[in-house]
């Protein structure tokens, strides 16, 4: 087993990880984390793939992982806005209470 | 399989699954900054230095800081508190479960084993700064335009409408 596998296998079980926060968390802000977790195990696939990959002089794995690393920010910023306006109509971040999408 | 990359492996993992596991929803942001500095530690090992110092920037700065500020901003002051784990958190553990097993069999049972690493390339800031500026500008100035979408929609999602209304 060499180290690439090494690698998928963190990023698989970083994957799994998030997924499981995503699912069985209650509150909102604790989902959206989950989900960055998932986004991160994807980039360190890439970097990884980068890495061992044939030519990593064309640096399209790190190109990737810097674009996905902005488009996770900015999904976190939205994401942690709609939780907010959520909030303020509902008094919650507790997903099995907030089960009406009409305030 | 090598020392560091263990050692940075059980961090990353303990640290986020401390961070999905934790009750007190700031104490499971904390533990987030540790698995995401682990991570971005492998990418520093993986000779990705501008990735691993964004990563750090960005996820452990920015976005750890946001989700607290949420935290504090959506603390209910009810006493009771509610179970951290969701009604169905039995079949969604099953589901991760079933999703990493599926994963770990296809990459054991997979042809990577006969690749090698190749030589440590040598990656600059300069040359990741000129494939932006020209290999990549079109993806670079898009990327430009959703942050500042993102921005103006983010505000415009968490901006208090009440006084309007009045």
């Amino acid at each position: 087993m060499n180290s690439l596998q090494n690698y998928l296998l963190l990023s698989s079980l970083l994957f799994s990880i998030g997924l499981a926060g995503a699912l069985i968390r209650r509150n909102a802000i604790l989902v959206l984390i989950g989900i960055e977790l998932m986004l991160n195990a994807a980039n360190l696939n890439l970097i990884a793939f980068w890495r061992f990959g044939p030519n990593p002089a064309a640096l399209t794995g790190i190109m990737f992982a810097i674009f996905s690393i902005s488009i996770a920010a900015a999904e976190a910023a939205v994401g942690l806005g709609i939780i907010l306006a959520a909030y303020r109509h509902s008094k919650t971040t507790d997903l099995d209470r907030m089960n009406s999408l009409r305030g | 399989m090598n020392v560091p990359f263990i050692i940075l492996a059980i961090i990353t993992v303990v640290g986020t699954a401390a961070a999905m596991g934790m009750r007190n929803a700031v104490h499971c942001v904390l533990a987030l900054t540790v698995g995401l500095a682990g991570v971005a530690a492998l990418y520093l090992q993986l000779g990705a230095q501008f990735v691993g110092f964004t990563q750090i920037m960005v996820y452990v700065g920015a976005v750890a800081i946001l989700a607290v500020f949420a935290i504090m901003m959506t603390h209910s002051p009810e006493p009771a508190k509610p179970p951290t784990f969701s009604s169905f958190w039995t079949v969604g553990s099953v589901v991760a479960a079933a999703v990493f097993a599926v994963l770990a069999w296809a990459i054991h049972s997979s042809s990577l084993a006969t690749h090698t690493l190749p030589p440590q390339p040598e990656v600059t800031v300069q040359q990741i700064g000129d494939a932006l500026m020209h290999r990549f500008v079109l993806p670079l100035e898009l990327m430009g335009l959703l942050l500042t979408a993102a921005l103006i929609g983010a505000v415009v999602i968490a901006m208090n409408h009440r006084e309007e209304t009045k």
